[in-house]
Formats: C-alpha cells, sequence, structure tokens
C-alpha cells in the first residue's frame, strides 16, 4: 500500500477522499432509481420498504410525544421503556434473552446497528462472510470497517439457501465474522430450523461472529423463524440485529436495535456515542407504540404480502419464467435467463418499454445475474398491471 | 379458504376469479363456484360501490335515528325490526345494547322527506316509543375507507 499524497494546491477535491472510500462503488440500485424517477407513468416493483403508511396509532403516538415536548436527546442507548419492551419482544418471539440495561442498544434503523457491529468487531484485514445475492450495503460496510468482504454465492436451485458445505469452504484462518440475513432481501429465502442449526455448529467450530440481520424476520410466511441467536452455544457469538421499518412499516422513523452480549453492545455503544448519540426521540416513542400495541397491523400486513405473493410467483410461472417461492420478506427473486436476457437488459428494457420497475439482480452482486427482484410491497391492482406489463414485454 | 375468499371481496368486490385463484392457490373455476355458493347462500348478500357524497355533488340528506321500541311476546325485538327494515328510506338497522333499542340509518332526497319518514311513518308505528335523531354533517370515513388518501407521493420509487 503506498502512502496517500497530501493534495497539493493543484490536486481536484477528489484527491481528498480517502481511498477506502473511492473504492467503493455507487448502488447499482441508485444508478436505477435517477432514471425512473425522470420517467412518468412507472409502476414500481423495485421498493424496498412496505407500500402501507405507519399504522395510525404509531404514528398517532409519536404526535403525541411531540405534544408533550418530547424532543431532547435520549439515553445513548435508547429510551429504557423501549429497551425493557424490546427486550421482551425478543424473548417473547426469538426465545432469546437480552438484558434491557446492558444488552440492547437503540440505533438509527439496522443500517447503523450493522455498521456498528462492523466496526466494533473488526481488525483491517479481518474476514467477514456474507451470502450472496444480498442486501447492497453488505459488502460497503465491511469494507469501509475496514474488513475483508468475503462473498458465498448461493443458488436458485438451492433456494438461495447458505449450505453448510459452501460456508465450510469459505473459512479461512482470518475469518472473523459471519454475517447472515434470513428472511433475505432480495430472494425471500429463509432457513428452516435445522438449516440455521447446521450453520450454527460451524460458527461454534471455527469460532466465528454471527451478525444476524433479522429485519425481515416477522414476514415468515411457512414454517415459525428461528434465529441463529436462539441456539445452544450461540447467544455468547451473536449480534442480533432488528428494527422496525418492515415488520411496522416505519421505514422513515428509522428505528433499529442491536441485542448481544454486554461488552458487544457496549463497544458499539462507543461508536455510536460519539457518532450519533441516540436515535430521535420521537421515533422511539412510535417505536414502544409498535411493540405495545402494533401486533394485528403486523398481522394483517403480512397476510397482504402473502397472497401477493401468491399472486405474483402465479403470475412469472404462467409467463414461463419459473420461480421459486419466497417463503419471507416481500421479494421475488425472479430468474429471467429464458428471455435470454442479461438481468441489466431485462430492468432498462422492461423501464424503457412498459415503465415497469424491477431492481437488476446484480445489484445485490454478482451472483444475481439473470435475475430481477420484483418487490410485492406493491398494491394488488398495480401489481396486476405490472404482470400484464411484464408478460408483454417477454412476448 | 371461504374466510379468506370472502376478506378479499370485501376489499376489492371486483377482483377478478383470475387473481383471487393466483392469491388463493386454486383455480378460477373453483373460485368462481365458491362465489356462487357464497351467493347461494347468502353468506355474500350484494356487491356495492362505496360513493363519495360529497365529490359526487349529492345533495341528500342522511340521518341516524335511535329508536326505542317494546319487545313483543314470542317475537322479542324482531318482527318490529323487521318491519322497520323493510322501509325504502332505511339504509341499515342494527338491534343495540344500551340507551336504544335499534339504530336505523335514513337517506332521503330533503330534509322534508327524512322529516316526514320519521314522523308519520317511524314514529307512529304501534311499539315505537321515541326516537331521537341525528343528521350527518360530514363524512369522513364510511365502511372502512378514507374520504381523504393518506398522501405518500414522496415515496421513492426504487429503493435497496
Amino acid at each position: 500500500m503506498h502512502l496517500p499524497v497530501k493534495p497539493t494546491s493543484s490536486t481536484s477535491p477528489n484527491d481528498y477522499v480517502a481511498e477506502h472510500v473511492r473504492s467503493i462503488p455507487r448502488s447499482g440500485i441508485r444508478d436505477f432509481f435517477e432514471i425512473v424517477q425522470s420517467m412518468d407513468g412507472v409502476i414500481s416493483l423495485g421498493i424496498g420498504e412496505p407500500d402501507f403508511v405507519t399504522p395510525w396509532h404509531i404514528r398517532e403516538a409519536a404526535i403525541y410525544a411531540l405534544e408533550r415536548g418530547k424532543t431532547g436527546y435520549t439515553s445513548n442507548l435508547g429510551l429504557l421503556r423501549l429497551r425493557e419492551a424490546i427486550s421482551e419482544y425478543v424473548a417473547t418471539n426469538y426465545r432469546i434473552t437480552y438484558d434491557a440495561a446492558t444488552e440492547v442498544l437503540v440505533t438509527v434503523g439496522v443500517s447503523e446497528a450493522l455498521d456498528l457491529a462492523l466496526r466494533a468487531v473488526l481488525n483491517p484485514g479481518d474476514e467477514v462472510l456474507y451470502h450472496e445475492p444480498c442486501y447492497v450495503s453488505y459488502s460497503p460496510s465491511i469494507t469501509l470497517a475496514h474488513g475483508h468482504a468475503v462473498a458465498i454465492s448461493t443458488n436458485e436451485a438451492d433456494e438461495f439457501k447458505l449450505r453448510p458445505s459452501a460456508l465450510r469452504a469459505a473459512i479461512t484462518p482470518r475469518s472473523k465474522v459471519l454475517l447472515l440475513n434470513f428472511p433475505c432481501n432480495p430472494t425471500g429465502t429463509v432457513l428452516t430450523a435445522a438449516e440455521v442449526k447446521e450453520i450454527a455448529a460451524i460458527c461454534c467450530e471455527h469460532n466465528l461472529l454471527v451478525i444476524t440481520d433479522e429485519i425481515y424476520s416477522e414476514l415468515s410466511y411457512g414454517e415459525p423463524h428461528t434465529s441463529i441467536a436462539s441456539l445452544p452455544g450461540m447467544r455468547e457469538r451473536t449480534i442480533f440485529l432488528h428494527g422496525f421499518s418492515k415488520a411496522f412499516a416505519m421505514t422513515g422513523f428509522r428505528i433499529g436495535y442491536a441485542c448481544a452480549p454486554a461488552p458487544l453492545i457496549d463497544a458499539m455503544m462507543r461508536i455510536h456515542q460519539y457518532g450519533i448519540l441516540c436515535a430521535p426521540i420521537v421515533s422511539q416513542e412510535a417505536a414502544l407504540e409498535a411493540l405495545r400495541h402494533g401486533r394485528n397491523d403486523m398481522l394483517d400486513m403480512r397476510e397482504q404480502y402473502r397472497l401477493r405473493r401468491n399472486f405474483l410467483v402465479d403470475a412469472f410461472r404462467k409467463m414461463g419464467l419459473p420461480c421459486f417461492e419466497p417463503q419471507g420478506a416481500f421479494y421475488l427473486f425472479a430468474g429471467i435467463k429464458p428471455t435470454g436476457k442479461s438481468s441489466h437488459d431485462f430492468a432498462f428494457g422492461l423501464l424503457k418499454q412498459e415503465q415497469v420497475a424491477v431492481v437488476p439482480g446484480t445489484a445485490f452482486g454478482p451472483s444475481g445475474e439473470g435475475y430481477v427482484r420484483c418487490s410485492y410491497a406493491t398494491g394488488m391492482d398495480q401489481l396486476e398491471i405490472a404482470a400484464q406489463r411484464i408478460k408483454r414485454f417477454i412476448g | 379458504m371461504n374466510e379468506a375468499l370472502l376478506s378479499l371481496l370485501e376489499e376489492n368486490a371486483l377482483a377478478t376469479p383470475e387473481t383471487l385463484a393466483a392469491q388463493l392457490k386454486t383455480t378460477p373455476d373453483e373460485i368462481k363456484k365458491q362465489i356462487k355458493q357464497l351467493e347461494k347462500d347468502r353468506v355474500i348478500l350484494a356487491y356495492k360501490a362505496i360513493v363519495d357524497d360529497e365529490r359526487a355533488k349529492r345533495t341528500h340528506v342522511k340521518a341516524v335515528i335511535e329508536v326505542r321500541i317494546t319487545p313483543e311476546r314470542e317475537g322479542g325485538f324482531d318482527r318490529l325490526a323487521h318491519r322497520i327494515a323493510q322501509y325504502r328510506e332505511v339504509h341499515s338497522c342494527f338491534l343495540m345494547s344500551g340507551g336504544f333499542d335499534l339504530l336505523v340509518f335514513i337517506e332521503g332526497e330533503t330534509l322534508q322527506e327524512v322529516a316526514g319518514f320519521i314522523s308519520e311513518k317511524l314514529s307512529t308505528l304501534p311499539g315505537v316509543l321515541s326516537t331521537a335523531t341525528h343528521f350527518n354533517l360530514k363524512t369522513y370515513k364510511q365502511q372502512g375507507v378514507l374520504r381523504h388518501k393518506v398522501e405518500t407521493e414522496e415515496r421513492l420509487p426504487v429503493s435497496p
């Protein structure tokens, strides 16, 4: 590695940008977004957020918080009431017990929690293993934390599951962290309890720390979700990440959280404390309301997603594009290989010809080639029109 | 499956058998058969549009009437409630717990028409003890549908 040259008066502003930041590509979604935004009449299946507005009682709780003058900082860790509610929620739904005082940290979305977790545990050059196709921020977040991102490709024949053999093959002496995201964005893949158990055994054997992003876990349509943190021997080596964006349709509130043994939470909190201070208090109050009274809303939304998934899977299969039925999240990762087009050409062609936006699978890593991500967090009326247009596009 | 089908139809009665079949993982023919049966069994009573009268520029009058009635030997409230429900002006009619017995929703072209119905028809029915009428002034939500959509136009078209 050569030493960075201090810019002189003749250098461009770009020279001031740190090298490891320069190496990070822009999100493929971002480029696509800009084109979509310039067009009219587009039906978008490109959105990674619920189409539902946050349930009214949650919005009302936020308004009420403002009325009562709740406009200050909170504890760095987050409101204790909220942490207690999170601790109870995680114990009830995931069967993992965390101490609200020392083992729960409220963050600005799961994105921040992930960043904190990586920065808290990685020494430069440590390897982080993650399954791919995956959420767009994993690899860059690892790089920004000076870690080395190691993608493990998954494939459709395996329903994009992370298999023990593939995990084993990727492990080296420098492997420190395994990053999991099931149910998975973009594939909608879930792991069964037995499959999670196999992964957990390998993590124990190789002393890997697991960072598990379970933001979509409420949106599981088949077998109940199993968190890897709940398995024997895993609690002490797992950072459990979750949030409110997907299950409670609260993306704009930006509230996530991390649960982990106290030393890990403490390490993350120190970064959070200096970088962020605390998550916004109004959002924390809204999140508390979601945990207390939001269950029925969540179940209603999940049922809607499930029905839409059924519709969309059926529509693609009838078009001659066989796709596996996702068991979680709200994405269909549709194979488009029979069309002979690349993901990029398919997505851009579809957008141009039929004004339907889907995200090229390659935005989620090279193993997403041959696929497009279709979000069914879109109303049935829109999905029906989108399906007709896609059918016409394929011809 | 009936319950799932009913929920979907309650949400949108115009959903096609093809769409419903895809959502419920069955065939359009099976959906058609089930809907026929539900209609025949009078589980599904009717399909109607929910109209915003203000936007449709309708000026007719709507009112809710609390009616106290005398229950009859053997028939209880039913016979009289049925008599009331059959009037064309009566839109809905429910037996209620609390300080009155029937809650009657009525509609008429003019105030006079509604007033006439109450004073001449409803109040004079044998067994009707009293009425208390409340006129609708404005509608914010009807049958689960908000009059004003919550604006979500700023939603990004593509996001990770």
